[in-house]
């Protein structure tokens, strides 16, 4: 997909997010707008994923032959439904049931309902790259040469099964393995600089072993290129981790640059001033 | 009271091995993980045969638990393997989420459960991991009693679909089940049919059953002792049909009585058939250093225990 055609995606899934935050008055816009570009690039763009003869995608819990993503900072669910909505794994029309009774949509991923594009459930965090590497060990062993891809949060780094992970992946030569830092700084309480300093993620990283890359994840030409130069690192014995830099809140100015919206939806006014700066490209649910 | 012989003493976690490495023969999807532990959990022989399926893990019992769930998307089997403690209070979490409710077909299989860890003292002798993983829906929890009925047993979670919580234990006791065993999951193995009062025994605590079971015949009391080697799911039938006859109970397990066996047995009489229950189980205390002997004999998981509960609940009998 040409990198205007992922914008106007992004932008949808952006109005998706507010709405649905708004919708139920509970959720976590600021990092889902933060991670929308990508999401999108994935999901659009450079993620390999199983297709029936007309194209469209079919889930298949295994993940055989295909790319498979896990979202262990799942607070950020919004930004994955919409875009696995929209990607065409369920229907558009039922993002209006995110976080209601009886919905697929739990408030963060799950799979005991059975929603295509789910493997793992995630919320409590910490968890997902020790699956994802579980996922790309089994894919070794299976002899699938696709790749698995991990969005963490950089509040998230300071789980220490995080670093538990970290030293597995590189040890076991899982270059299969793409993980993604969502470095906004920002964290329920505050700047993560000031609740528990991270330090110097991209070094630590290296120094587990990784090969480590940086990106502006709100420029969507440089998350398509990074995800493609972490696709043409990877397969040579050492695992891909992007240090990924983004706004919280970003497209929505009122919910950038404060760590507020981490997890606060927008009122009526609050919603109508966040539609107006975001295009409605591919219309509303 | 029927005889039970047993022609030598074995561990329960060498049973483990001895099914791991069967599996390893028959089953290609099976995989063993280990958090810094393989001596212990008697692995060696099926590394040596499957080293592509083996993983260690470290001393990061967190990830393992992640990646054994992550493990099981391309129809891999996981063994995920540690001691009891490491295996389900460290990684409670970990279980609860990426296992359970994400429903995953993991197998937590964990040594050196209880009191007969022996020496290494209470911050190793896990006495609640039956309470927290029967607390998590979806999971199964076995607990079988001797060396051939746990290899059984590990042969046998490999071909049941979901989650399962597999524990065994450290010292040698006597091997006395049949070595041609078939295990059935949830299903109670009836050791020796009785009138006056049920022994509800689980883990190592079932051969203990069985010889207060002859001690009771020599004072006349006809003891029914049924091995419970699946606490859940729990075989409730075979636990009401026992107490219609009986009137009355005993459990006798090597847990804390907060959330073991007998809280799974009361639950089950008290809704469905009040009847006088007596629990052999440590009470609401952590464990210490010692020989297996001493710890048993010091905090009453013993044969003379369950003989001393039988007579009192038969008491309580109206």
């Amino acid at each position: 997909m040409k990198t205007d055609e992922l914008k106007k995606v992004a932008s949808q899934v952006r109005r998706d997010i507010v709405r649905m935050v708004h919708g139920v008055a509970s959720g976590h816009p600021g990092g889902s707008l933060g991670c929308t570009d990508l999401l999108v690039g994935l999901y659009f763009q450079t993620m390999e994923l199983k297709t029936d003869e007309s194209g469209s995608v079919v889930f298949d819990m295994s993940g055989t032959g295909e790319d498979m993503f896990f979202l262990s900072n799942g607070h950020i669910s919004p930004v994955l439904y919409s875009v696995l909505a929209h990607r065409g794994y369920f229907p558009v029309s039922e993002l209006a049931t995110f976080r209601k009774l009886n919905s697929r949509l739990q408030g963060h991923p799950a799979t005991a309902e059975h929603l295509p594009g789910i493997r793992l459930a995630s919320g409590s965090l910490g968890q997902g790259l020790s699956a994802a590497a579980g996922a790309a060990y089994g894919k070794k062993i299976r002899k699938d040469p696709r790749r698995v891809y991990c969005l963490m949060g950089d509040g998230e780094q300071q789980e220490g099964q995080i670093w538990e992970a970290a030293a597995f992946i590189p040890h076991r030569k899982l270059d299969n393995l793409i993980a993604i830092i969502d470095y906004n700084g920002q964290q329920i309480d505050g700047p993560t600089d000031v609740v528990l300093n991270n330090r110097d993620l991209g070094a630590k990283y290296e120094a587990f072993g990784w090969k480590v890359l940086h990106m502006d994840g709100n420029n969507m030409e440089e998350v398509v290129a990074t995800l493609t130069k972490a696709n043409q690192e990877s397969g040579h014995g050492v695992p891909v981790c992007i240090i990924m830099k983004t706004e919280m809140g970003q497209g929505v100015d009122f919910m950038m640059h404060t760590h507020k919206w981490h997890g606060t939806a927008p009122n009526n006014e609050q919603l109508t001033a966040a539609l107006a700066q975001l295009e409605e490209t591919l219309g509303d649910y | 009271m029927k005889t039970y012989t047993f022609t030598e003493k074995k561990d329960t976690r060498s049973g483990f091995g001895a099914g791991m490495a069967e599996l390893g023969r028959t089953n290609p999807d099976v995989v063993a993980l280990c958090a810094d532990l393989v001596a212990s959990l008697k692995l060696d022989a099926f590394i040596k045969e499957n080293p592509d399926r083996f993983i260690q893990c470290g001393i990061a019992e967190a990830n393992m638990i992640g990646v054994a769930a992550g493990l099981t998307l391309s129809g891999l089997i996981p063994f995920a393997t540690t001691f009891a403690n490491f295996g389900s209070s460290r990684v409670y979490d970990q279980i609860r989420q990426a296992v359970a409710y994400s429903n995953k077909n993991v197998k937590i299989c964990v040594s050196h459960a209880g009191l007969t860890l022996g020496e290494d003292g209470a911050t190793h002798q896990v006495l609640e991991d039956i309470g927290m993983m029967k607390s998590l829906p979806g999971m199964t929890v076995i607990n079988p009693c001797d060396f051939n009925q746990t290899k059984a047993a590990t042969i046998a979670i490999a071909d049941h679909e979901g989650p399962v919580y597999l524990r065994f234990g450290r010292p040698v006791v006597p091997n006395f089940t049949p070595a041609d065993q078939v295990f059935e999951i949830g299903k109670a193995v009836m050791l020796n049919e009785g009138a006056d009062v049920s022994i509800f025994a689980t883990g190592h605590l079932v051969w203990q059953a069985l010889e207060a079971g002859k001690i009771l015949a020599e004072q006349g009391v006809d003891a029914e002792i049924i091995n419970i080697h699946t606490i859940k799911p729990l075989d409730k039938e075979a636990i009401l049909q026992s107490v219609y006859k009986t009137g009355c109970a005993v459990t006798a397990e090597e847990h804390q009585m907060n959330g073991g066996l007998g809280d799974s047995v009361a639950q089950v009489l008290s809704l469905n058939h009040p009847a006088p229950l007596e629990m052999v189980a440590v009470n609401d205390s952590f464990g210490e250093s010692g020989t297996p002997e001493q710890l048993m004999e010091k905090y009453g998981l013993t044969a003379a225990s369950i003989v001393a509960k039988a007579l009192a609940v038969i008491q309580r009998k109206k």
